[in-house]
């Protein structure tokens, strides 16, 4: 009985012969996927050490409050929200943008805001002395920030920009409700189309195997950070 | 500018979906007061169980739960369990399948971050709890875990504010909690507003929350710890 309901099972969830005809399709969205996930990393990377840089320079304050403003909107809005309305309301006026696109900028965005937090932390954690040293050496501020500031404030805030990017790569998942097919979207289709669960299992392997490794680079990231 | 007022902040529209979003408010409150508890447990008994026990053996396996977990997307999670489970004849009905799913990958992050918690507290409060006559389970409830709690607090926030943003994966099943109202209300009426409306609601929502960890963060950087 045993023996039979455990074939059944892999028959059911992992059907060979449904993987070999499904895994062309789910393997073309693992490209893909890995393709938007490392633009959105190096998109929201830019962008959100960009703003804590600003945020560090500038004298004003409305634009400091402008920044904090950006940050908190998007840290408190569900993704799934935002790329909802980024490609549902945006035809109204006539403006349309792919499911790729959408999902791409909205993703990079609200990568950018929490880096900027990840990266403002980092930089309020070093002692003022440290900006201080550089700019009596002769650097310009930029060159503080460039050699002495943000190379820190990068290295101390690691372990969360880590997990931000995990965490960002997987909400490509989300661009699968939009009818972008990554992963998630092109398994659903195949699961749908051979009336079986099977992609979907494949799927979350792939995940599995695409992100794993991540997780355990960001466990060891932490440990070597509660060391020192 | 007047187009762009009709189309994304009309006013009669507003007034229109209102209560539908609000009654989608209280379904997303619903789930989000089932899911993030239940978190919360699944995650604490993880954590007790990788600091309190002598085996390396379950230690391994408590990382190995939580690092599994912490790799799938919560959509795939999602998905995964309600589209898959009904091939195996099992009908789950949409909240039990979001809240098993969620359940399974929230407890691998609460676990992590009261572990970090816990393993924080240094040894010497335990022996010194146990030397004034206290068990080890008086000694965790009185001692060690009040004050964990409060030193990962801002995490432990932080991750259910997550949990409250991801309660708009439920529209994807079909339940009509805030995000799939403002859809639905979208695509009946032939306007954006619902949308707008729905964003707005979470921000006034989470804000207050996202700025107090911000506030608490800070006040701790400056405190040097």
């Amino acid at each position: 009985m045993s023996q039979a309901a455990d074939s059944g099972l892999i028959h059911t969830f992992f059907n060979a012969d449904i993987v070999r005809q499904t895994s062309p399709m789910v393997m073309e969205a693992v490209g893909q996927t890995i393709a938007i996930g490392v633009l959105v990393i190096v998109a929201g990377i830019l962008l959100g050490t960009a703003l804590a840089t600003w945020r560090f320079h500038t004298q004003s304050r409305v634009l400091r409050a402008l920044i904090v403003g950006y940050v908190d909107v998007l840290r408190a809005m569900p993704p799934l929200v935002i790329l909802i309305l980024v490609y549902f309301a945006l035809p109204y006026v006539n403006i349309s943008i792919g499911s790729v696109l959408a999902t791409f900028l909205c993703l990079s965005v609200i990568l950018s805001a929490f880096i900027e937090e990840c990266v403002w932390s980092g930089i309020m954690t070093l002692p003022k002395g440290q900006m201080e040293a550089a700019r009596s050496t002769g650097m310009s501020w930029w060159q503080s920030m460039r050699h002495v500031i943000l190379p820190q404030a990068l290295r101390l805030s690691l372990p969360q920009i880590t997990n931000r990017c995990i965490a960002a790569i997987k909400n490509t998942a989300l661009g699968s409700v939009i009818g972008f097919a990554e992963i998630l979207g092109s398994a659903q289709a195949a699961s749908s189309d051979y009336a079986n669960p099977t992609p979907l299992t494949l799927c979350a392997i792939l995940y599995i195997g695409l992100i794993y490794p991540l997780v355990l680079a960001s466990r060891y990231l932490e440990h070597r950070a509660g060391i020192r | 500018m007047q187009e762009i007022l009709d189309t994304f902040f009309n006013p009669a529209v507003a007034v229109q979906v209102l209560p539908m979003l609000l009654s989608g408010l209280w379904m997303t409150v619903k789930l989000a007061a089932l899911i993030i508890p239940l978190g919360l447990l699944g995650g604490l008994a993880l954590a007790l169980a990788h600091t309190q026990t002598r085996s390396r053996k379950v230690r391994i396996a408590i990382n190995l739960y939580v690092d599994f977990f912490r790799s799938f997307p919560q959509l795939v999670l999602v998905i995964f369990v309600s589209f898959a489970t009904p091939f195996i004849g099992i009908e789950l009905s949409p909240v039990v399948a979001l809240a098993i799913s969620f359940m399974l990958s929230t407890s691998a992050y609460y676990c992590e971050i009261l572990r970090a918690g816990i393993t924080a507290i240094p040894a010497g409060q335990t022996e010194a709890a146990r030397s004034t006559g206290m068990s080890a389970t008086q000694t965790l409830r009185h001692v060690v875990l009040p004050q964990a709690f409060r030193n990962v607090l801002p995490d432990l926030l932080g991750n259910s504010i997550e949990i409250f943003k991801g309660t708009s994966l439920a529209s994807v099943l079909g339940m009509s909690e805030l995000l799939y109202s403002a859809q639905s209300a979208q695509s009946v009426l032939f306007n954006p507003t619902p949308l707008v409306l729905a964003a707005a609601i979470y921000l006034a929502l989470l804000w207050p929350a996202v700025r107090f960890i911000s506030a608490l963060e800070s006040s701790r950087r400056a405190q040097g710890g």
